[in-house]
């Protein structure tokens, strides 16, 4: 795959569904990615506040704290880091709106974990 | 399907009857009133033409009446005057001049006489032999005495046959007389006897003892009934008195009466009732056919149009209720498409979950090497978890259904309280992550209503899809509550979002009036829940406050036969 090199990316994971989180955490870091998930919008923000990342994908949808939200919250700590969201929602509407306030992307799940790949490193090229 | 809704043909049947009714009475009140009010006035003016024709009639044969008793008198007084005693004791004078008389009235004169104070006929001149004759006893001899001139009754006499005497006293040499003649009855009943009034009208003369001076009439019943009244009466000498009433064959007639030969006489006329108005009998015969023929054609033309009306009307509700329907239906998909955007994310989440672990499973598989133990208990673990999401998607999608297959609108008991654990399992999701707080405060003993579950259930989820989408990114509460409210059964969806303004509150459910942004909202559903309250005769209403939030109510009639139906749903909760 394009940009794999010998640094791992860092890649903060953030997903209210955990079964969601745990399997897509194994199979990234399988695949050599420096994963940290975390299951709310709080924890994610806290986690970006403690160390960075060069990638965060982000669920749109989450009880406590909308995706949207942490998206803002993330691009005012460090508006280089790269946003891709995740949206589970039928409507593709609140994604489009994440790309205006900066995100690098967005996916509709379920995707293919190739894809998800291909944009988080596409992300780094820029 | 639709048979539970349209209304009964007993309907439509007491509409064209009360149409008809209406429409007749309307049509029909005025016309009789009419009628009846000119044929009464018509009746009034006809009967005063009637004793006023008979009035004239009997007066003017009283005048011709009394003339003639007068003229006959006048020529007896002139002859009495004229001539002396000696001259009138002349068989052969008298026999002259009862031929100058005869040939001058047509034989009016039967004879003639002169009797003496003795009452002695001395003279006579006549076609009976009457010379000598004593009239002594005679009552119209003594009556005749008295007077200076006198008409008799109508008798038979010594001749034995119906006659009158006019009789004029002459005084000679210190000795009365009296010069007599006897009219001829057949003239004198001549005067009378052709009288006709109509078809059965007729003419008679009584004296005050109600006998008959002209020949009696066999129809005539003198000794009871409306004559015997009338004759008892002091009859006013200047008018004909008039009475109608039913003869003793129970037959209306009409009497008249009025005095002549100085009230001594009556002229008397009677008349059949029926003869007597027979104009205006058929005047009204007339009037009651075209009055039966116009209501009959009013009441068949009513008939006809009130039928067209109300089949047109019976074909207009058929349509409405089957654009009700269509728009129920079409508020139906809508609900269901608001809600596709959470179940899309409900159903997409375990997807993702699946797909991820095939391709973990996938990813260990390829591993190169023996597989170890902790290998195929991962493996295990990934199929376990792919086995508990696809169940997850299975609930998903049956609650989906379970919503979706529900159109049968029939009127059933419908338990309220499951009804809303069923509609708020559906907006759960989006509720969630709208921040939005599902509570509930459900009375257990709630009797079960007579609605269609479908619909109702479809009135109850848009009030919960609104009230969630009243509430702000902020987050806020909705709740539903169920209560027994004066035998009717009461449900409200409170909320605490941004409220409705006054100006929209008077429209919140006028169809296609929404004010939610472009293609978020159909502005059915309210009209929608309308439409489905009114039709199971219950009442929906609102109440707001602007930024603090709306409550929809909903009352229905709790059915009569209905046991509480027992859900096992919290009285006060968290869905």
């Amino acid at each position: 795959m394009s940009g794999q090199g010998a640094e791992r990316l860092k890649v903060l994971l953030v997903d209210d569904e955990l079964g969601y989180l745990e399997v897509l955490n194994k199979r990234m870091s399988k695949r050599n990615l420096e994963v940290t998930p975390v299951s709310s919008g709080t924890e994610a923000v806290r986690q970006a506040r403690e160390q960075s990342f060069d990638v965060a994908v982000v669920d749109l949808k989450m009880e406590d704290m909308d995706g949207i939200e942490v998206l803002k919250v993330l691009k005012m700590m460090d508006p280089n880091l790269a946003v891709i969201i995740l949206t589970g929602h039928g409507s593709e509407q609140a994604a489009r709106e994440g790309m205006a306030l900066g995100a690098f992307d967005y996916l509709t799940k379920p995707c293919e974990l190739g894809d998800l790949l291909t944009r988080i490193y596409a992300s780094q090229e820029r | 399907m639709q048979t539970a809704r349209i209304r009964p043909a007993a309907y439509y049947r007491t509409l064209t009857r009360n149409l008809v009714l209406f429409v007749v009475v309307i049509s029909l009140l005025p016309l009789f009133l009419t009628g009846a009010i000119i044929l009464h006035q018509f009746k009034q003016a006809y009967q005063t033409k009637v004793e006023e024709n008979l009035e004239v009639l009997l007066n003017k044969h009283r005048r011709t009446i009394d003339a003639f008793l007068i003229d006959r008198l006048a020529d007896i007084r002139v002859l009495a005057r004229s001539y002396t005693v000696p001259e009138l004791q002349d068989p052969a004078f008298l026999k002259a001049k009862l031929g100058l008389l005869r040939e001058e009235y047509n034989g009016v004169y039967v004879d003639l006489g002169l009797v003496d104070a003795k009452g002695a006929q001395v003279a006579y001149a006549g076609p009976y032999n009457l010379a000598g004759a004593n009239y002594s006893t005679a009552q119209w001899f003594r009556q005749a005495s008295k007077s200076e001139h006198f008409v008799s009754n109508v008798f038979a006499g010594l001749r034995g046959s119906p006659h009158f005497i006019v009789a004029a006293k002459k005084r000679y040499q210190g000795r009365d007389w009296l010069l007599k003649a006897t009219i001829d009855f057949e003239s004198f009943n001549a005067l009378v006897e052709n009288i006709r009034i109509g078809e059965t009208g007729f003419a008679f003369i009584l004296n005050r003892q109600s006998e008959f001076q002209t020949k009696p009439r066999q129809e005539v019943i003198l000794a009871s009934g409306a004559w015997r009244q009338l004759l008892q009466e002091p009859l006013d000498p200047g008018r004909v008195t008039i009475v109608e009433r039913p003869d003793s064959l129970g037959q209306a007639m009409i009497y008249a009466a009025a005095p002549l030969k100085k009230g001594q006489w009556i002229i008397c006329a009677q008349q059949e009732v029926s003869d007597a108005f027979v104009h205006l009998v058929q005047a009204q015969r007339a009037a009651i056919a075209i009055f039966v023929i116009g209501g009959l054609l009013i009441v068949v033309a009513t008939l006809i149009l009130a039928r067209r009306l109300v089949r047109r009307i019976a074909e207009a509700d058929e349509q409405k209720e089957s654009m009700n329907e269509k728009m129920i239906e079409a508020g139906r998909l809508a609900s269901i498409g608001e809600l596709a955007a959470g179940i899309a994310h409900e159903i997409n989440n375990p997807v993702a979950i699946m797909v991820e672990e095939a391709g973990w499973i996938e990813d260990l598989m390829s591993d190169e090497g023996p597989m170890s133990e902790e290998t195929l208990s991962e493996i295990q673990r990934a199929v376990q978890q792919i086995q508990e999401q696809g169940e997850r998607c299975k609930q998903i999608t049956h609650k989906l259904l379970s919503f979706a297959r529900k159109t049968d609108p029939t009127i059933k008991p419908v338990d309220i309280n499951g009804l809303v654990g069923e509609v708020l399992g559906l907006v759960g999701q989006k509720s969630r992550y709208a921040g939005v707080k599902l509570t509930t405060a459900l009375d257990k003993d709630l009797p079960r209503v007579a609605a269609s579950p479908s619909e109702l259930q479809q009135v109850l989820l848009n009030l919960v899809n609104n009230a969630v989408d009243a509430i702000s990114s902020e987050g806020g509460t909705v709740k539903v509550t169920t209560s027994l409210e004066n035998g009717a059964v009461r449900m409200s969806v409170s909320d605490t979002g941004i409220g409705i303004a006054d100006a929209n509150l008077a429209r919140i459910f006028d169809p296609f009036y929404t004010t939610k942004p472009v293609g978020q909202g159909t502005g059915l559903g309210l009209s929608i829940c309308y439409g489905i309250i009114n039709k199971l005769g219950g009442e929906i209403t609102v109440t707001s406050a602007k930024g603090k939030g709306s409550t929809f109510t909903v009352i229905l009639p709790a059915r009569q036969d209905s046991n509480p139906a027992t859900t096992g749903a919290p009285r006060a909760g968290q869905a």
